[in-house]
């Protein structure tokens, strides 16, 4: 099964993607748990790209695809003209010295990898594709 | 998005946090735990039985106040997450770092 959204860059619009996620994961025979951290892994890194790649700029637009594979997992594809953010590239902060310095912000990326299996950047027709991978079963 | 109401018991200040905290609303959990520092609160309960989501906006904050707190000497603790909120806690070991219990009267005990 295949689901797509087109999002404004915009913070209000997190819920929207969250209950895009949720809505195209349901019905795949995944528990509670595992549909709500895919659903926050996609909510982090979008609010990384709205926020650090479009400064919240509700005129730019990012799309995402889910793809939903029976035997495989799920595949999410984002497909941004923002900067390009290599998260494999991210050295994510020690958390100690995130709360010794009394840091709001760091972890979010963290959890993008933590939760995902896998994910890959490649460009496509001038855009970057941002693909997570995550390895569950599948109804 | 997220709604944070006051009340105190005890002389513990408790917030219930309503909603769902993320990047856009994560600043209202924020000024709410502030406000009660500010005032003088020395022992502090976050009700999270009607937290329904929370991201690395909210744990951000929750974090940004242990060393504050620490050296203020104010007490928090954290009651009722949810499976799912809690699981968010677990993925960065914040549960580790926060002093989270199963129940209000749990978490009074706990500050008492």
């Amino acid at each position: 099964m295949k689901y797509r959204i087109t999002i404004a860059c915009t913070k209000d619009k997190l819920k929207e993607i969250r209950i895009f996620v949720r809505k195209s994961l349901q019905n795949h025979g995944l528990d509670d748990v595992q549909i709500s951290a895919m659903v926050l892994a996609i909510d982090e890194i979008s609010a990384n790209l709205i926020i650090h790649g479009h400064d919240c700029n509700p005129k730019d637009k990012f799309e995402l695809n889910i793809e939903v594979i029976k035997g495989k997992g799920v595949i999410f594809k984002i497909y941004d003209d923002g900067d390009i953010f290599d998260i494999n590239s991210y050295e994510a902060p020690n958390i100690d010295d995130l709360i010794k310095r009394q840091r709001k912000g760091g972890v979010g990326l963290i959890l993008v990898k933590k939760i995902m299996d896998e994910i890959k950047l490649d460009s496509v027709s001038g855009k970057t594709c941002y693909r997570l991978y995550k390895n569950v079963e599948i109804d | 998005m997220v709604d944070i109401k006051h009340l105190t018991e005890d002389g513990i200040d408790i917030l219930v946090v309503v909603g769902e905290v993320d990047a856009s609303s994560s600043i209202q959990l924020d000024s709410a735990i502030k406000e009660v520092v500010e005032n003088g609160a020395s022992k502090i309960l976050i009700d999270c039985r009607s937290l329904e989501y929370i991201s690395s906006a909210g744990l951000g904050v929750f974090m940004s106040y242990i060393e504050e707190l620490k050296q203020k000497n104010i007490s928090m603790v954290l009651t009722d997450l949810s499976e799912k909120v809690h699981n968010v806690f677990q993925i960065l070991g914040l549960d580790q770092l926060l002093t989270i219990c199963e129940n209000r009267e749990a978490g009074m005990e706990k500050l008492k």
